[in-house]
């Protein structure tokens, strides 16, 4: 009998361990691979050739799975989600080091849907107050040569998981082809949970280029 | 086994202690590197994605969308 209680003394310590890895030690973990990705892409747009100036911009090309291209910033999520890597694809190590760009949607500024998720809980959690966010928020993305800004129209924090519709070019209808340049952001819901999903929609507003001042309402050193 | 493990280890009273924390943190290290996230991905807490085939094995790279 001393046996059996050790196993499930043991078990429990596990689970209690368990708990730690996943509450906090990703979070630890994760931001430092949240550094690491972020000085790889800002290091890429150094070291690329330099766009001949005056060139109008244009949409780039989709990575490769797995690779970041683009920086967020969520003014109303600034703890987290400020210069935030964008990479492609939307897989448990990608997402483990900032967002994740649903590999089939549009690129940014593209017609289309520019579609990413991101963590709620544990991974250093970036989009932890999804429900923060109000109509009307701005969401920055930057790339190597352009700034695009979205402006949040609609949510809908009642999705499930398979609600795949949700990052479709025209959210909601299936096969339609899209005349608008839109933004779709995902995460879970509840926060600690997995069983439903919180969408946010927006719409680009305007674009701007990297080597000139940043576009109103941010400061990216900020 | 705890109980076992005591009377294997080598040394007196205090040794036997320092030994255990050693194995302790080893035991953690080892598990919070390797085995927590290794078991992680496969478990259902932390899927943030909408997704066709939120039930798939995420060993199929293509469904791996968490």
């Amino acid at each position: 009998m001393r046996g059996f209680g050790e196993v499930l003394t043991t078990l429990g310590v596990l689970l209690l361990l368990m708990c730690a890895y996943q509450l906090w030690w990703t979070n630890v973990t994760s931001a430092a691979a949240i550094t690491v990705a972020r000085d790889e892409i800002t290091r890429g747009w150094r070291d690329a050739v330099p766009q001949p100036s005056g060139s109008t911009p244009v949409a780039i090309t989709p990575p490769v799975l797995g690779t970041g291209f683009a920086l967020l910033y969520i003014p109303r999520l600034h703890d987290k989600v400020w210069g935030l890597p964008i990479l492609q694809g939307t897989s448990k190590p990608v997402l483990s080091q900032g967002a994740g760009h649903y590999a089939d949607t549009a690129m940014p500024g593209q017609l289309g849907n520019f579609a990413i998720a991101a963590h709620r809980s544990s991974h250093d959690e970036p989009f932890a107050h999804i429900d923060d966010l109000v109509v009307g928020d701005k969401v920055y993305v930057e790339t190597q040569t352009t700034w695009y800004v979205y402006t949040l129209t609609h949510d809908d924090p009642s999705l499930t998981p398979n609600d795949i519709w949700v990052v479709d070019p025209v959210p909601g209808k299936t096969g339609v082809m899209p005349t608008e340049k839109l933004l779709t952001m995902t995460t879970c819901t509840p926060r600690y949970g997995s069983t439903g999903r919180w969408a946010w929609w927006g719409t680009l507003t305007s674009t701007g280029p990297t080597n000139q001042a940043p576009p109103d309402g941010i400061d990216p050193a900020t | 086994m705890y109980a076992w493990l005591w009377r294997k280890l080598p040394g007196p009273t205090p040794v036997k202690v320092l030994e255990s924390l050693a194995l302790a943190v080893v035991t953690v290290a080892l598990l919070f590197t390797v085995v927590f996230p290794w078991v992680e991905p496969r478990l259902p807490f932390n899927d943030v994605t909408v997704d066709e085939a939120t039930t798939a094995p995420v060993t199929t790279p293509s469904a791996s969308a968490s």
